[in-house]
């Protein structure tokens, strides 16, 4: 495969992101592609910790921190006095899944419902990490976080934001991991060229801390989960037509829970286990056929 | 050319926006402020205002689009309303933290439950301690006049400003109003000037992590530019004199001279005290009004020299702090504790959700604090038709009937 991630960094080295934080990654990425011309919008998430104490910034492009459940808004706001201002300026909404899924869905939704030319980015690491792993409506079912213990884990599957977000019709939408660097880079790229209207971008992020897993595996754990068809890799276009931009290899779901502490109770108990994978199957099929519906020509590889 | 129309306080603050040139609006509708926004989306839709209309989700995102704007380097106006303002209670605290000169009006209006869509002020000074300016206007030409005011301030100590105004009293009622020249408004109000402007070429973090070695300062200097901007009002209102015909305060002294007795009053039900200080007056009383304007900064030393040696003080609140008193009363208490010539300052609570203060209602609490010995922390005027006084414990404001219980 041609290598198509840029080159050009700009992240500073020495955040405060943990070993390992798929988050940081995630943005390292991210700005490759976006490049200098961008204003990023942070509301209280790891990222308002990675970025670093004031007076240190770790990026090259300018960072407004704002309340946990205004990122979207806030964007909207930054990217009218830009337009005003007559500049073309990508304004980048970044949140983690707590200020999308949770505190931060309305202001999306409005955003979303309005069309605003802005980029919202959810890194999801699936749960509260920066108060301490709390479960949030993003941690998937059977997980164990400090509001969610073993002795009762997340009793209900994770929510459906791409579901919701296509609900709104907005021009564009992709999920994508840092462990498939190409694939995030050319949804990014997509994304940034696609303006004038709302592009939403899931990115699932490990968080080696919260998901009780070794700081050297997660770009492994983020495959897995690709592989695994835990989290599929797809694209949306108008909330209606659906491409899958890399067929999972259909390792086990187990394959990849069993990298992961969080899933120990989850693995030990079988019924909660088969109902899982009964989510995990059920999802992708009803992916599959979204795809199917939007690509009637294409031959489906076989899985 | 100034042009002189015949409008509500409503319309009045959207001409505001408009004369100031806002950039960015962002506002979500709530009674009785929506007349404010749908006539910024008209002058907006038209292209009579150039700016861009954000129809926001919740007052929490319109002022999050505003301090998005502002914080991007566009002049940023919202406007709303009880239930309102106090769902956007943590940004107004973001704004002022990320030093943001944000204008917004808001239409005071009563808390619920009950639902009262009526004039009560408990809304906006509940907001008190947000680092805010607060500017309360008495007329429809005010409730215009203040916006630009507030935005040739606030862009100078780089801290929010908002601009009060009483529900229907203020809001829907129509008075004459003179809309500036708007070269004559340029040049009061020239284009927005920011420090920073979330500008690539200059890539910043604003408003992250900051340790306990530098958050303190930050507080500080919000504190230090609230004290500038007490004086920089006067000026400010001198300067709206000198280039647009008509020098505004932020006290106004009326009938104060040989005044042994003050009213102390603000927002529009000041109109109707007014006249009842005159008609006092023709009684012979030597009785004067005090209308505050500004109540953040609040003129501390400007109150203590006009209220020391009075006889006796009256302060009108259409709001109160239940557990303490009026909130206007508890500021001039404040400003007055210790002066050797303090008067005693007696606190009326009236007008509570929108129950009118007439100018009767006036003359019976001057006739009250002239007679009266103690000076009371809230003494409440026309609840139940009960005289004016105290909080009666002992006293039910109407017996509960025993339930009758069917056989």
């Amino acid at each position: 495969m041609r290598w198509v991630v840029p080159e050009a960094e700009h992240m500073s080295e020495g955040t405060l992101g943990c070993q390992g934080c798929g988050g940081a990654l995630s943005m390292r990425l991210v700005l490759k592609e976006v490049g200098r011309d961008a204003v990023g919008v942070i509301p209280a998430c790891c990222w308002s910790i990675i970025d670093g104490p004031w007076p240190t910034h770790a990026l090259d492009i300018p960072i407004l921190h704002t309340a946990f459940e205004t990122a979207a808004v806030v964007a909207a706001g930054v990217k009218a006095a830009k337009t005003i201002q007559g500049k073309d300026t990508t304004v980048i909404a970044w949140a983690g899944d707590g200020g999308t899924f949770d505190i931060g869905l309305q202001a999306l939704s409005g955003a979303a419902e309005r069309n605003e030319d802005i980029l919202f980015i959810c890194y999801d690491n699936e749960a509260y990490m920066n108060t301490g792993i709390q479960r949030s409506s993003a941690t998937p079912i059977g997980t164990w976080t400090t509001t969610t213990p073993d002795q009762r884990p997340e009793a209900r599957p994770k929510k459906d934001i791409m579901g919701i977000i296509a609900a709104h019709r907005i021009p564009y939408a992709a999920t994508a991991t840092a462990a498939y660097p190409e694939d995030l880079e050319r949804k990014v790229k997509t994304a940034v060229q696609a303006k004038g209207g709302m592009r939403f971008l899931h990115l699932l992020s490990a968080c080696p801390p919260g998901w009780k897993m070794e700081a050297y595996q997660t770009i492994e754990v983020m495959r897995r989960a690709v592989r695994s068809k835990v989290f599929p890799l797809y694209e949306i276009r108008d909330g209606r037509d659906y491409t899958i931009t890399h067929w999972p290899d259909e390792i086990d779901v187990e394959d990849y829970f069993e990298l992961q502490g969080r899933f120990k109770s989850l693995l030990e108990d079988e019924d909660m286990l088969g109902f899982v994978k009964g989510n995990v199957e059920e999802r992708w099929q009803t992916l599959l056929g979204r795809h199917r519906r939007s690509h009637p020509e294409e031959v489906i590889p076989a899985l | 050319m100034p042009e002189r129309l015949l409008l509500t306080g409503n319309h009045a603050a959207a001409y505001g926006a408009m004369l100031s040139r806002a950039e960015v609006i962002s506002a979500y509708p709530i009674t009785p402020q929506t007349m404010i926004v749908e006539l910024l989306s008209e002058l907006t839709a038209s292209g009579r205002l150039a700016a861009k209309f954000i129809t926001v989700e919740s007052e929490h995102s319109a002022m999050a689009a505003c301090v998005g704007a502002s914080a991007a380097g566009a002049r940023a106006y919202t406007a709303t309303s009880g239930q309102g303002l106090a769902l956007m209670h943590e940004m107004l605290h973001w704004s002022v933290g990320a030093r943001l000169p944000i204008v917004l009006t808001n239409v005071s209006r009563a808390m619920a439950p009950g639902w009262s869509i009526w004039s009560d002020q408990s809304d906006i000074l509940s907001q008190r301690d947000v680092g805010w300016m607060m500017l309360f206007a008495e007329s429809v030409q005010e409730a215009q006049d203040f916006i630009l005011w507030s935005y040739r301030v606030a862009e100078q100590v780089f801290l929010p400003g908002m601009v009060g105004m009483d529900a229907f009293i203020l809001s829907h009622t129509a008075e004459p109003l003179i809309v500036h020249d708007q070269a004559a408004v340029d040049a009061y109000l020239p284009k927005f000037e920011p420090l920073y402007s979330l500008d690539p070429a200059e890539p910043r973090a604003y408003g992250g992590l900051v340790n306990r070695d530098h958050y303190f300062e930050m507080r500080y200097k919000i504190y230090e530019n609230m004290e500038r901007a007490e004086d920089l009002l006067v000026q400010a209102g001198e300067e709206f004199g000198e280039v647009l015909g008509h020098k505004y305060e932020i006290l106004e002294e009326y009938m104060l001279d040989d005044a042994d007795y003050v009213v102390v009053s603000a927002g529009a039900m000041t109109s109707n005290i007014r006249q009842s200080v005159r008609e006092m007056r023709n009684k012979g009383v030597r009785v004067g009004l005090l209308r505050v304007i500004a109540f953040r900064p609040f003129p501390v030393e400007r109150v203590r020299k006009i209220l020391g040696g009075r006889k006796k003080v009256a302060v009108l609140d259409r709001n109160m702090s239940a557990g303490h008193s009026g909130i206007f009363a508890e500021e001039i208490r404040s400003a007055l504790f210790g002066q050797p010539d303090a008067p005693p300052i007696f606190g009326y609570v009236l007008g509570i959700g929108g129950r009118d203060v007439r100018v009767e209602t006036g003359v019976e609490v001057i006739e009250d604090v002239i007679q009266r010995e103690d000076a009371e922390m809230a003494l409440f005027v026309g609840v139940k038709g009960l005289p004016i006084g105290p909080v009666r414990l002992d006293y039910q404001i109407r017996k509960l009937e025993p339930l009758e219980v069917a056989p």
